[in-house]
C-alpha cells in the first residue's frame, strides 16, 4: 500500500454553524480533515453528521431555508466565498448518496455524464478511457464491461452503488463524500463497497457518514463523533473506539445512547 | 362454570353483523353508482349514434343530362365568356328535361309538372352542372351521366325522418313526389350511400342541408390546435419548470400557484370575452380567425398544462436531482438533462388532454365569432390560413343544431360523432404514451 500522508490537511472547518430556519442544526464545528484518509462521521440520528457532510460540497444550497455560517476551507480556499461557483466545487468534491441513485440511462452514460458536462474528454476514445478507469476503480468493471449499454437501473443494489461511486470518481474529484453509502445494501455488497473505500483512499480524501460503528472502525483512520449538532470528539479511529475521552462518546459506542 | 364474556368464533356477535351489513350496503351503493353511470353512457352513445350515423349516408340521384347546345351556347362558338353568362337558372331546364326523360325511360307515370319533378334534386344540382360545363366546354351537345344530391326531404324520406303523415303541411314536398321517389328507388335511379363530403365538405346554406359538411370547420379546429400547441406547450412547460425548480418558495410564488389553480376553474366563456376585448377590440386581429381562437384557447389550456407539468416534475424523485448536482451539473443541466426527460411522458399526456379539452370548447369561440360561414369546398378551403375567417367543429355543430330544418339536426349529431372520434383518438394516444413511457424507480 502506498504511503498515506495523513498530515496534509485537505479540508478545514472553522466555527461552522448551520441553521434550518430557526433550528440551529450544527453548532461551532471545528475540524481538520486529512488528505488520503478515510474520515468517518458517526453519531445518533439527527445529530447533524449528514448536514455537515452536505456543507462540504454545498449541497445544502439547494435547500432554501438552510443557512451556513463560518468558514470551510478546501486547500486553504473558502468554499463559501462569494466568488466560488458551487457547480465547480462539486466537480472537485464528489458525492455518493445513501440510496443508490443511478440515472435511468445506460451504464456508460451514467459514468460519462460528469466528464461530458465538464469537458474532460475531447475525443470518444478519451471518454471511453475515463469510463473504463472509473469503473475499474469502483471495482465493477469486470461485472459490466460486456453490457455498458444496459440501463444502470437494472443492476443490483450493490452494483448500483458502485456505479454511483464510479460516476463520482469519473469527474476526477479530490474529495469523495459518502452519505451512508451502505445503508441500503446487504452484507456482501457492503463488504465490497468497504473494500473499495479503502482503495479509494490512495487517491482521495474520503469522508463517510455511517450509522454502523463497526463499519467506521473497519474503514476509517479518523473518526468524528457528533451529538445534538456538536462535534463531541474527533481523533484517530483506534483511540475513539478504545479509549474515548468524552463520556458521551463512550456512552454512544457502548450502546447506552443513540 | 360458563364465563359470560367467552364467545364462540363460530357465531357472529351483534357488532360484527352490523359492520358486515354496513360493508355490504356500501358495496351495493358503489355498484349502483357505477351502474347508473354506465347506463347514462350507453344511453348517450345510443342516442348519438342513432341520430348521427344517418348523416354519413346521403341520397343521390343518377341522371343522364343532355347538355343542350341551344341552351348553353346558342352560337356554338364555345366561347367560355359567353357560356359563363348562362346562370344556374339557365341550367334548370336541362335538369327538368333529364328528369322527364328518366321517368319515360323507366315507364314511371306521374301527373306532376316538370318543375315539381326536378324539385327532388338538391338546389345545388344546377350549380354542380354549371361547374362541370364550364370545366368541360367540349362536352356541350353530349349527354353526360351525373350523380346529384337528392333534396333533404327526399333524403329524409329514405331515412324515415319524413313520412307521408308528416308532410301534410310541408310545402317543399307532396305525396305525388314521394310516389315518384318510390318508383325511382325501385328503378335504382335514387340510392342511399356513404357520403364522404359530409366529412370533407364545407357548410351549406339553410336551403341545402344535404350539401353541408364538417371539413372546413375541422380545418379551422386544426389551425387553432396548431396555435395552441405552439404557444401553450412551450409557455406552460417553461413556466412550470421555473416555478417548480428555480423559483424561491415565498408568498409571491404561493399567490401565483393559487391563482393558476383558480384559473383552471374559470368558466371558458370568461376567456372568450377576454379574447374579444383584448385580441379583437384592442389589438384589432381579424374576427373569426383561427389565430384569435387559438390564442383564446391557449389562455384556457395553459393552466391545465402548467398543473399537469408541475405534477409530473414533482413526481421525479429528488435523488435524481441530487445525483446530477452531485457530479457537478448546474441546476439547468440537472433539469434539462435528467428531470425533464423523465417528466416528458406526463407533460405530453397533460398537453394532449388539454388540447382535447380545447378542441371541444364552444363558448369562447362563439364570443369571438369563430362561426364564419365558409361555403367553398376543398382545395380552396384548405388554403385558408390562420387569419382567414373560419369555423371550428364544436361551433359548427352548435350552428347546425340552431337551424330550423330537421336535416341540419341530423348533421349536428353526425358532427358530434366526428368530434368524439377525434377526442377518443387523442385520449387514447395520451393513455398509450403514459403506459409506454411510465418509468419505475
Amino acid at each position: 500500500m502506498k504511503d498515506t500522508s495523513m498530515d496534509t490537511i485537505k479540508i478545514s472547518a472553522k466555527d461552522v454553524q448551520v441553521y434550518y430556519a430557526d433550528n440551529h442544526a450544527i453548532k461551532d464545528v471545528n475540524v481538520d480533515i486529512a488528505d488520503k484518509t478515510v474520515t468517518a462521521f458517526i453519531g445518533p440520528s439527527g445529530c447533524g453528521k449528514s448536514t455537515f457532510l452536505r456543507c462540504l460540497n454545498r449541497m445544502n444550497d439547494t435547500i432554501d431555508i438552510c443557512h451556513v455560517e463560518g468558514d470551510i476551507l478546501i486547500d486553504g480556499e473558502d468554499i463559501y466565498d462569494r466568488r466560488v461557483d458551487p457547480v465547480q466545487l462539486r466537480a472537485k468534491v464528489g458525492m455518493v448518496f445513501q440510496k443508490p441513485n443511478p440515472f435511468p440511462k445506460s451504464i456508460y452514460d451514467n459514468v460519462a455524464y460528469g466528464p461530458r458536462i465538464h469537458g474532460l474528454a475531447r475525443a470518444k476514445s478519451d471518454l471511453d478511457e475515463i469510463v473504463e478507469k472509473s469503473l475499474r476503480s469502483a471495482a465493477i468493471w469486470d461485472e459490466v464491461k460486456n453490457r455498458l449499454d444496459a440501463p444502470g437501473t437494472g443492476l443490483s443494489g450493490g452494483q448500483q452503488q458502485r456505479l454511483c461511486i464510479a460516476r463520482a470518481v469519473a469527474t476526477a474529484p479530490e474529495v469523495l463524500l459518502m452519505d451512508e453509502p451502505c445503508s441500503a445494501l446487504d452484507p456482501i455488497a457492503t463488504a465490497q463497497v468497504e473494500e473499495l473505500i479503502d482503495e479509494l483512499r490512495q487517491n482521495f480524501a474520503v469522508v463517510i457518514v455511517t450509522h454502523s460503528m463497526q463499519q467506521a472502525a473497519r474503514v476509517s483512520q479518523k473518526t468524528a463523533f457528533f451529538h445534538l449538532g456538536n462535534l463531541v470528539e474527533y481523533g484517530d479511529t483506534n483511540q475513539i473506539f478504545t479509549k474515548p475521552s468524552d463520556p458521551r462518546t463512550e456512552s454512544y459506542i457502548t450502546g447506552r445512547i443513540g | 362454570m360458563s364465563n359470560p364474556l367467552k364467545t364462540s368464533l363460530l357465531t357472529l356477535d351483534a357488532r360484527t353483523k352490523k359492520r358486515n351489513a354496513a360493508e355490504t350496503r356500501f358495496r351495493a351503493y358503489g355498484i349502483a353508482a357505477i351502474g347508473a353511470g354506465l347506463a347514462m353512457l350507453i344511453l348517450l352513445l345510443v342516442t348519438i349514434f342513432g341520430n348521427g350515423l344517418g348523416a354519413f349516408q346521403q341520397t343521390f340521384v343518377t341522371l343522364n343530362v343532355p347538355l343542350l347546345e341551344e341552351k348553353l351556347d346558342k352560337n356554338g362558338t364555345r366561347d367560355l365568356e359567353k357560356i359563363k353568362k348562362v346562370s344556374t337558372f339557365g341550367y334548370a331546364p336541362l335538369l327538368k328535361k333529364a328528369m322527364e326523360e328518366t321517368l319515360t325511360e323507366y315507364g314511371i307515370e306521374t301527373n306532376l309538372k316538370s318543375k315539381k319533378q326536378a324539385a327532388l334534386l338538391s338546389k345545388s344540382a344546377a350549380a354542380q352542372l354549371r361547374n362541370y360545363v364550364l370545366a368541360n366546354t367540349d362536352m356541350i351537345g353530349e349527354t353526360v351521366e351525373f350523380t346529384f344530391l337528392a333534396n333533404a326531404r327526399v333524403d329524409g324520406y329514405l331515412k324515415d325522418r319524413v313520412t307521408r303523415e308528416s308532410i301534410a303541411n310541408d310545402k317543399s314536398i307532396n305525396a305525388a313526389q314521394l310516389d315518384m321517389v318510390d318508383a325511382l328507388l325501385a328503378a335504382e335511379v335514387i340510392e342511399k350511400r356513404f357520403n364522404l363530403s359530409f366529412i370533407t365538405g364545407a357548410d351549406a346554406s339553410d336551403q341545402r342541408p344535404e350539401a353541408a359538411g364538417m371539413g372546413v370547420s375541422m380545418l379551422g379546429s386544426f389551425f387553432m390546435m396548431l396555435v395552441v400547441l405552439a404557444l401553450a406547450l412551450p409557455i406552460g412547460v417553461a413556466a412550470s419548470i421555473y416555478l417548480e425548480e428555480f423559483a424561491p418558495k415565498n408568498w409571491i410564488t404561493d399567490i401565483i400557484e393559487v391563482n393558476i389553480s383558480n384559473l383552471a376553474a374559470v368558466p371558458s366563456i370568461v376567456f372568450g370575452i377576454l379574447g374579444l376585448a383584448v385580441f379583437i377590440n384592442s389589438v384589432h386581429l381579424p374576427q373569426s380567425a383561427p389565430l384569435v381562437g387559438g390564442l383564446v384557447l391557449t389562455l384556457m389550456t395553459l393552466p391545465t398544462i402548467i398543473i399537469s407539468t408541475r405534477a409530473s416534475l414533482k413526481s421525479v424523485p429528488p435523488s435524481i436531482r441530487d445525483a446530477a448536482l452531485g457530479v457537478g451539473a448546474s441546476k439547468m443541466q440537472s433539469v434539462f438533462h435528467h428531470v425533464l426527460p423523465l417528466a416528458a411522458p406526463g407533460i405530453f399526456t397533460g398537453t394532449i388532454i388539454g388540447l382535447a379539452q380545447a378542441l371541444g370548447e364552444t363558448a369562447p369561440l362563439l364570443l369571438i365569432g369563430m362561426i364564419g360561414f365558409i361555403a367553398s369546398n376543398a382545395p380552396d378551403s384548405v388554403a385558408s390560413g390562420f387569419l382567414d375567417p373560419n369555423s371550428a367543429m364544436p361551433a359548427q355543430i352548435y350552428e347546425w343544431a340552431k337551424r330550423a330544418d330537421p336535416a341540419f339536426y341530423e348533421r349536428a349529431w353526425g358532427g358530434i360523432i366526428i368530434l368524439l372520434v377525434f377526442l377518443i383518438t387523442m385520449n387514447t394516444i395520451a393513455v398509450i404514451l403514459r403506459r409506454r413511457f411510465e418509468r419505475r424507480w
